[in-house]
């Protein structure tokens, strides 16, 4: 640092200053926390107060020696007097005013600087220098003479709310005045507040006419000057300042302002004692902190839970951030609750930082909670051991603090806190699209026919998972040779099918291609073989149509292996019974029955309306395959299998032969619902006329049932019941029927899906 | 010593994270984002009870990556789920000290400390970002001295 000249003036004010914040005497440091308050009472915003004492070296250092006080004092000059903050400034400057420091604790102490303004020497050189709030700048000033008199009278009568003042240290020159107060070090009971900064005043000031402005005062106040260049700085905050804002701004004025004098009274933190210890709570305060305590939990001994405590310092408007620090400092056995003490320190911290002083990093000793006793403090030592809580076994997580007692108590409280963080098992991801989920739940709940031959199929949802990608492709492949994919079979478009007819297969394996089928959808984690049997449709479930495409491509869109049309138009109106012999027709017949466009062949449903009609299934059964599949898929499935004849189909067909044949064997749906279904769904799918014709020709065949019920009123009550009974049948499998079909249907689409995608492969340029 | 410590919330989403900051701090967080796939994979494939501490801790999630730049930094990535899906993603460099299983699993126990730490502040709401400092100074031990 350039040397640094000084005036008389100055240098007289200056080295009164520097004694002043010399409050360990040592004439050769500045005490920081002085420093930093005789900084905060000049009225210079945080970030030039920072970078003057950077200039001054000080940060280097660490410390203010007399030379960097000396050059900061300058530098607050410089900066009070609008010039820029320069190393150079400190001598180019002419005539600059002595630094003021305000404490601007009220008109007394403007009159005080005026006073001293007036002054031209000693006092002069305080000129700009307005005495700081009467403990402060009592001690401040202690270097002005006599002129500082007036101030301390004005500060003596300001006293009165603070029964005694005395400034921390003694600065050597204080003159007889100060001296006085500064003399009041002692023990600090009485001792004012000096640790205020200037700033603080103000707002004690205000507390002090009762404005509840407190809070805004606070506010008001820049920040405290950032921690980290006062080194020593943190711990020095005025807590019987800040403790005397506090109620002030917290509670109601008139009690706080008793409080506040008194705890400014008492509070007085032995400044030279307590010079490390500046969170001692005073008397006063503790007991202002227990009657808050009560407030809230009436039993000294007891807790206060963490949301109460919560709500309770919201209030101070503290943002939220600190007051989670205040709590993480507070909260000692971290236990979610707060005992006496540990409510004090947190309200002790919240005065503190509402007075604009940071929150220490670590919870001070004489803040922290003592088990055994209050005034005890041998047990503090103790304390930060337990703090730690890195030994807490790590098993549970929630095992934090050692053997806190409260700590059982506040166990609920965590385990509530914690289990709101949802403690969960891990939740298995599905992969496979949600339709195979539906699929398969529908089949479930459809589903009950586990008959059905192609049970292979029915398992291969549960092979499906993984291999359904493979398997798709290679589905497809029989798919394709079955061209409509028997619901049951191939639905290559599903995994899970692609899976079964895999593994099944249906010597379709061979025969597509393959298709490159895109990789197959994800696994289904469903458990798929529920009664996919039943269901043609339980490849179906796998729907990864989109996925699928490749493979389904190669599937053919055929129907689902429904049994046959003509063979389940039969069986279905026959009930259960016959599906089977509508399955084995299924069976043949698809093998017999190209995947032919017509699927809508409702010629047999006409049949099967007519009766158990087996033995037109064949031709019809050729069509039913594809018309079983698509019935499933209902129009999606027909319009898909139409498209497959179109054109795709035309590779399909070849497959969709033994695709029908795989739908044979796997018959879509449990042989009677399938055939019901087929003509039901048929009827829905199709919406030709045609079917329509079916349609009531199948409702016909079904109706046809149910006039075995006795209708005649005359008829016994047990015919009645019976008919009852079989009407219930009836509709127990129409129902079944339709959900099997529902799933044939959306098997089918996704088959059509897949396919047509497919058919976009293979024939890319075929169409746009 | 860790490179790059994260707090995964459930939802996958960040509540913490932190690493030396003369690195490329995107990297780290892509790391850890890329270790997510991992830790997600490695919990569905355990069982259903994960209430021993052994099954929190998930271990290595990645062989051992080069990298390539400048530090070559031989970064591991070890992992750690808490029972309420929580997830604790540190990127350690094992070029200097061959860290032990056994001082990962500390480190992780002591994330897990400050963590339900910071759960049992009133004032911090789960599922936010964590700003607790008593956190963030542990954490700060744990990583590597740099400057």
């Amino acid at each position: 640092m350039e040397g640094l000249t000084l005036s008389d003036a100055e240098q007289k004010y200056y080295s009164d200053l520097f004694s002043y914040c010399d409050i360990e005497s040592t004439k050769k440091v500045a005490a920081n926390g002085r420093v930093l308050e005789l900084f905060r009472a000049a009225q210079l915003p945080n970030d030039v107060v920072l970078q003057i004492m950077e200039l001054c070296g000080a940060t280097r250092l660490g410390y203010f020696g007399r030379s960097q006080f000396y050059i900061a004092l300058k530098l607050v000059a410089v900066a009070q007097s609008g010039f820029p903050l320069r190393v150079e400034s400190i001598n180019t400057v002419k005539d600059l005013p002595l630094p003021r420091f305000v404490a601007s604790k009220n008109e007394q102490e403007s009159r005080h600087a005026a006073s001293y303004s007036s002054d031209s020497e000693n006092q002069g050189s305080y000129s700009g220098v307005i005495p700081p709030p009467p403990g402060r700048g009592q001690v401040k000033k202690g270097s002005v003479s006599h002129d500082t008199v007036q101030p301390r009278t004005s500060a003596d009568q300001q006293e009165p709310a603070s029964p005694v003042v005395s400034p921390q240290q003694s600065p050597p020159t204080s003159p007889h005045t100060w001296r006085k107060h500064s003399r009041h070090p002692s023990g600090g009971n009485s001792e004012r507040p000096l640790a205020g900064p200037g700033p603080f005043w103000s707002p004690f000031g205000e507390a002090q006419s009762g404005s509840s402005a407190g809070d805004a005062v606070w506010s008001g106040h820049s920040p405290p000057p950032p921690q980290e260049t006062w080194v020593s700085f943190a711990d020095t905050p005025p807590t019987s300042t800040l403790l005397t804002m506090h109620p002030a701004s917290v509670q109601d004025q008139t009690t706080v302002r008793t409080v506040a004098s008194a705890t400014a009274a008492n509070e007085i933190r032995r400044q030279s004692s307590s010079y490390d210890d500046p969170w001692k709570i005073t008397d006063e305060q503790r007991q202002y902190y227990v009657n808050q305590f009560k407030t809230i939990q009436p039993d000294l001994n007891g807790f206060i839970p963490g949301s109460a405590a919560k709500e309770f310092f919201t209030k101070s408007k503290l943002p939220i951030l600190e007051l989670s620090h205040i709590w993480e400092l507070s909260d000692f056995d971290k236990d979610g609750a707060l005992t006496l003490d540990e409510f004090c320190a947190a309200f002790h911290l919240v005065v503190a930082r509402k007075n604009g002083y940071d929150l220490p990093e670590k919870l001070p000793e004489s803040l922290m909670p003592k088990l055994i006793d209050l005034e005890d403090s041998a047990d503090v030592g103790d304390q930060p051991g337990e703090v730690g809580y890195s030994g807490s076994p790590a098993e549970a997580p929630p095992s934090k603090s050692p053997s806190m007692p409260s700590l059982n108590q506040t166990w609920p409280e965590l385990n509530q806190s914690s289990e709101d963080t949802a403690i969960v098992h891990p939740v298995p991801i599905r992969m496979t699209p949600s339709k195979i989920h539906m699929q398969e739940m529908e089949l479930k709940r459809t589903g009950s026919d586990h008959t059905n031959p192609t049970s292979p199929l029915l398992v291969k949802t549960s092979d499906l998972s993984e291999e359904s990608k493979i398997n798709s492709s290679v589905k497809f492949a029989s798919g394709n040779t079955v061209d409509g994919y028997s619901s049951s079979d191939s639905f290559t478009s599903d995994p899970e099918q692609i899976g079964n007819n895999v593994t099944h297969q249906r010597s379709h394996s061979g025969t597509s291609p393959d298709n490159t089928a895109p990789p197959p959808p994800p696994p289904r984690p469903q458990p798929s073989h529920s009664r996919s049997s039943s269901l043609d449709m339980n490849r179906t479930f796998a729907v990864t149509t989109g996925q699928q495409q490749a493979g389904v491509v190669a599937h053919p869109p055929a129907v689902p292996p429904r049994p046959q049309p003509s063979q389940a138009p039969g069986p279905v109106v026959h009930r259960p019974v016959d599906a089977d012999g509508l399955i084995t027709h299924t069976s043949t017949s698809p093998q017999q029955i190209p995947e032919q466009p017509n699927f809508a062949d409702f010629s047999q449903f006409e049949v099967f309306a007519a009766s158990n009609v087996n033995e037109e299934q064949d031709d019809e059964a050729e069509k039913h395959p594809e018309v079983l599949p698509v019935e499933k898929a209902s129009d999606p499935a027909s319009s898909l299998r139409v498209a497959k004849t179109d054109s795709k189909i035309e590779e399909k067909t070849a497959a969709s032969v033994p695709a029908n044949v795989s739908k044979g064997t796997t018959p879509l749906a449990p042989p009677p619902k399938p055939v019901r279904r087929r003509l039901k769904s048929e009827d829905e799918l199709r919406p030709e006329v045609d079917e329509h014709t079916q349609k009531t020709g199948v409702l016909a065949a079904v109706l046809a049932s149910q006039p075995s019920i006795p209708r005649s009123i005359g008829k016994d009550k047990k015919a009645i019941q019976a008919s009852i009974r079989r009407n219930k049948e009836t509709n127990t499998v129409l129902a079944r029927l339709n959900s099997e079909l529902q799933q044939q249907l959306k098997d089918v689409l996704e088959e059509r899906i897949s396919l047509e995608v497919q058919l976009e492969q293979l024939r890319p340029f075929s169409h746009l | 010593m860790a490179v790059c410590v994260a707090v995964i919330a459930k939802e996958n989403y960040p509540l913490y994270i932190r690493s030396i900051p003369t690195e490329n701090e995107l990297k780290f967080h892509y790391m850890v984002h890329t270790s997510l796939d991992v830790v997600d994979e490695k919990i569905s494939a355990m069982g259903k009870a994960l209430v021993d501490q052994r099954e929190l801790y998930l271990g290595l999630l990645y062989p051992t990556e080069d990298y390539k730049v400048y530090p070559s930094y031989q970064l591991c990535r070890y992992g750690y789920v808490t029972n309420s899906k929580v997830k604790f993603v540190m990127v350690v460099d094992s070029s200097n000290t061959a860290l032990r299983d056994n001082e990962i699993r500390s480190m992780f126990r002591k994330l897990h400390n400050s963590y339900t730490d910071v759960m049992c502040n009133p004032f911090y709401n789960p599922g936010d970002r964590i700003h607790s400092r008593a956190f963030d100074s542990m954490v700060t031990s744990m990583m590597i001295q740099v400057c």
